[in-house]
């Protein structure tokens, strides 16, 4: 077995589990979401392990690296820590039914890394610029942020959705966002998730500048994919002050969280595909 | 100015509201540097957007946004709302942080959002002792001291965590501070000095040295202070051709003399004197290195040759050249070469540059090897603000974490006397994760009760 046919299998199982946490909100059978879990907890294992074969693919033809090194790699990482980051919060807070809003934006990833014609799938060699040790330290970084960036931006769409439905009047179909937590619940996960989040992106900019000064002797050069990243960073940073010091609640987060992580996808995918700059690797 | 109006100004500086509007216009504006492309020559801009709105970008400095008057002036309106914010809270936070934690009244306690109340038998001092002895077995160290009627313990943890925000805030004042040390146009400007922070460059040749590189803006002339000797240049290979190392070779000469001999690499810089090259860039020249020796050892020459002329070499008897080149891009990665020592047939063969290659021929065995010349593209930077950047990076890492993930938690037990035994209040406040806060405190005074049951 060679890492992409596993990777294959966690893409399915992603699918699969994207299915059935839908089938549990849209149906309310606890059982869905059950094996909505299981599919997601196999997916993600799955995917650990196609990871880890893949690094050592990687130094079996001799160009030995940490698969986090081009656009395919990066969205599967993506898949991965959103699976994963998603898979603690449920643990934690024992909210299954977010699954449904999360588990399609993991197997779509995974999808698009898998079938999209203009991402290459293969191993290939280090640049020389990525021959460094910051490499990890800040796809990872980075990665985690945008893990917990993309949970937060489903629970924006949660709390809105819920919402507007509880606006309406009764008859309409109001029982299903029944089962979704409560909007101050849903309310307080968000801003949990972004504060979580916003601590990783600060590491990976940080990791970012570190690298980018060992490599090319500036560690700010505003080049677009830098640039794009803070803009990130100031538009979390003034949502959070928005909640802790003007008492922004509720509505008004969900919509900044949604706004935040556009601003995460382009940093992430719209800059390598509309702008150019030194981040350029991302494209192929 | 009257003060009421200095006072207006300072509260402008000092609200969130401002930060929040600058947060908001430094990350939209910041957006068109990154549509418009940067730092490129007028006429760029002519030809992409016209001349009207090439002139309209070079009035607000669009080709330089990041550098620009506006932009730099809402960073510096930034950092003057984080100060005056800062200046104006602090004090009230360092009141707070020296507030006795006894400094609440049990008519307060009462009112307190997270309380629970607790009736044990036994007398006051028994049960007095009994709750000193939980809160210490849970590392919290109550103060004492009386209520009327009964006995007041408080003891808070992590009251620290409230400085978290400002280390925050205060790091951001250190990142800025650290870009503006290590600015070039500061120097220039304000220390009058142009070496004291740079960023500029150098196009070295293989066997040549250089004591000076150009700067990026204005193109000027720095002097180093030593000198700087490229020994080699080399670029390596990966099979499917993809490049693999980017290497200079380098010696460092002080008055002449060398010090220090180091390879520099993309991701390898080399540090002199405050100075760093990096491996930025290379320029592949259209002549060539031959060294050519007898096998035997009896002669050996090296040439630089260009292409398509014959070389001779009396000493050993033969003559050769390039004669064709396989190219990618500027580089050679092969050559045709031809070889004659006059005797029979001349060898024509392809040879990889940089690899030797033995050739036979009646009169003995030579071996033969041509390297592309090469030029190494240096960057060279003095920052001396770095240390400080990084300084302010962990500063900020430190104190998000404590702002997001340490809490000031109060605790408070009031034990007053009753006509059987005494009667507890618990009391607590978490500044933050009040629910993870208020499970604790649950447990805690479970634990006292189940202890007594
Ligand atoms: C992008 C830059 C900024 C970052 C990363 C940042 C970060 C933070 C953090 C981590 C906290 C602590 C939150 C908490 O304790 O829950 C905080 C609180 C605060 N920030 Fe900022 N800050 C920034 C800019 C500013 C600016 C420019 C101001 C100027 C007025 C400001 C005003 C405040 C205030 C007043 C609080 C206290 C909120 C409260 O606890 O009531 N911040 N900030």
């Amino acid at each position: 077995m060679d890492s992409s046919q596993l990777f294959g299998i966690a893409m399915i199982a992603y699918i699969l589990a994207a299915a059935f946490y839908l089938g549990l909100f849209l149906f309310k059978m606890e059982r869905f979401g059950l094996i909505g879990m299981l599919l997601a907890v196999a997916g993600t294992c799955a995917q650990t392990v196609a990871i880890g074969l893949r690094w050592h693919e990687s130094y079996q033809m001799g160009v030995g690296h940490a698969p986090l090194t081009n656009m395919y790699e990066s969205l599967v990482f993506f898949a991965w820590c959103t699976a994963c980051f998603y898979l603690a919060l449920e643990y934690r807070f024992k909210t299954r039914i977010m699954g449904a809003f999360v588990m399609p934006c993991v197997a779509v990833a995974m999808a698009y890394a898998s079938f999209a014609d203009r991402i290459d799938s293969r191993i290939s060699p280090l640049i020389p610029a990525l021959q460094s040790n910051w490499l990890i330290a800040h796809v990872v970084t980075c990665f985690i942020g945008y893990a917990a960036f993309a949970v937060a931006g489903a629970l924006g769409v949660m709390y809105l959705l819920k919402q507007s439905a509880e606006n309406k009047p009764q008859h309409t179909n109001r029982n299903m966002t029944d089962a979704l937590p409560s909007l101050p619940v849903i309310d307080d996960l968000t801003y949990k998730t972004i504060v979580f989040g916003f601590m990783w992106l600060s590491a990976g900019i940080i990791t970012g500048a570190v690298w980018a000064n060992e490599a090319w002797g500036t560690y700010w050069s505003w080049d677009p994919k830098e640039t794009w990243s803070i803009i990130t960073w100031f538009l979390y940073a003034l949502t959070l002050h928005a909640r802790f010091t003007r008492g922004w609640r509720g509505r008004r987060i969900a919509w900044l969280a949604m706004l935040g992580f556009v601003a995460v996808f382009f940093t992430y995918f719209g800059v390598n595909f509309f702008l150019s700059g030194l981040h350029s690797y991302g494209s192929a | 100015m009257t003060t009421q109006k200095k006072n207006a100004l300072f509260d402008l500086f000092a609200s969130v509201q401002l930060a929040l509007f600058l947060l908001f216009l430094l990350a939209s504006t910041s957006i068109v540097g990154t549509i418009v492309p940067q730092n490129n020559p007028f006429t760029f801009y002519v030809e992409r957007y016209g001349f009207k709105t090439a002139r309209f970008f070079q009035l607000l400095d669009i080709p330089d946004m990041y550098n620009s008057w506006w932009f730099l002036g809402l960073l510096t309106l930034f950092a003057l709302n984080l100060i005056v914010c800062s200046i104006e809270r602090i004090p009230q936070a360092i009141r707070q942080f020296r507030r006795d934690v006894l400094a609440v009244s049990s008519e307060q306690l009462e009112k307190f959002p997270l309380r629970s109340e607790l009736h044990l038998a036994g007398e006051m001092p028994v049960v007095a002792g009994r709750v000193a002895t939980l809160l210490k077995r849970h590392g919290w160290h109550a103060k004492e001291g009386s209520a009327d009627p009964g006995r007041i313990y408080g003891a808070e943890k992590g009251k620290w965590s409230r400085f978290g925000l400002y280390v925050v805030h205060c790091s951001i004042l250190v990142i800025l501070a650290g870009a503006l040390l290590g600015s070039s146009a500061v120097a220039h400007k304000v220390f009058g000095d142009p070496l004291f922070a740079f960023k500029g460059s150098v196009m070295l040749p293989e066997g040549e040295q250089t004591d000076h590189v150009y700067a990026h803006k204005g193109n000027e002339r720095l002097d180093l202070g030593f000198a700087l000797h490229c020994d080699d240049f080399s670029i390596a290979y990966y099979d499917n051709g993809m490049p693999k190392t980017y290497r200079s070779k380098v010696t460092v000469l002080e008055h002449g003399a060398p010090v220090q001999t180091t390879e520099i690499e993309v991701n390898k810089p080399l540090t002199y004197k405050g100075v760093t090259f990096y491996q930025s860039s290379y320029q592949p020249y259209q002549d060539y290195q031959a060294t050519l020796k007898k096998k035997d050892g009896s002669a050996e020459t090296t040439a630089r040759i260009p292409v398509a002329q014959q070389i001779d070499w009396p000493e050993g008897g033969v003559s050769y050249g390039i004669i064709n080149r396989e190219r990618q891009g500027e580089v050679t990665r092969q050559l045709k070469i031809w070889f004659t020592d006059g005797r029979g047939e001349p060898s024509v063969f392809w040879v990889h540059a940089d690899q030797e290659a033995a050739i036979e021929r009646p009169s003995g065995t030579y071996l033969l090897t041509i390297r592309q010349r090469y030029a190494t593209g240096l960057q060279a930077t003095k920052d001396p603000g770095v240390e400080l950047v990084y300084g302010g990076c962990l500063l900020m890492l430190v104190g998000l974490y404590i702002a997001f993930f340490l809490s000031h938690r109060r605790l408070y037990v009031l034990v007053q006397p009753e006509e059987k035994g005494c009667r507890l209040l618990f009391a607590g406040d978490a500044n933050k994760n009040r629910v993870g806060f208020e499970r604790y405190f649950l447990q805690l005074i479970s634990k006292l009760d189940n202890e007594t049951k």
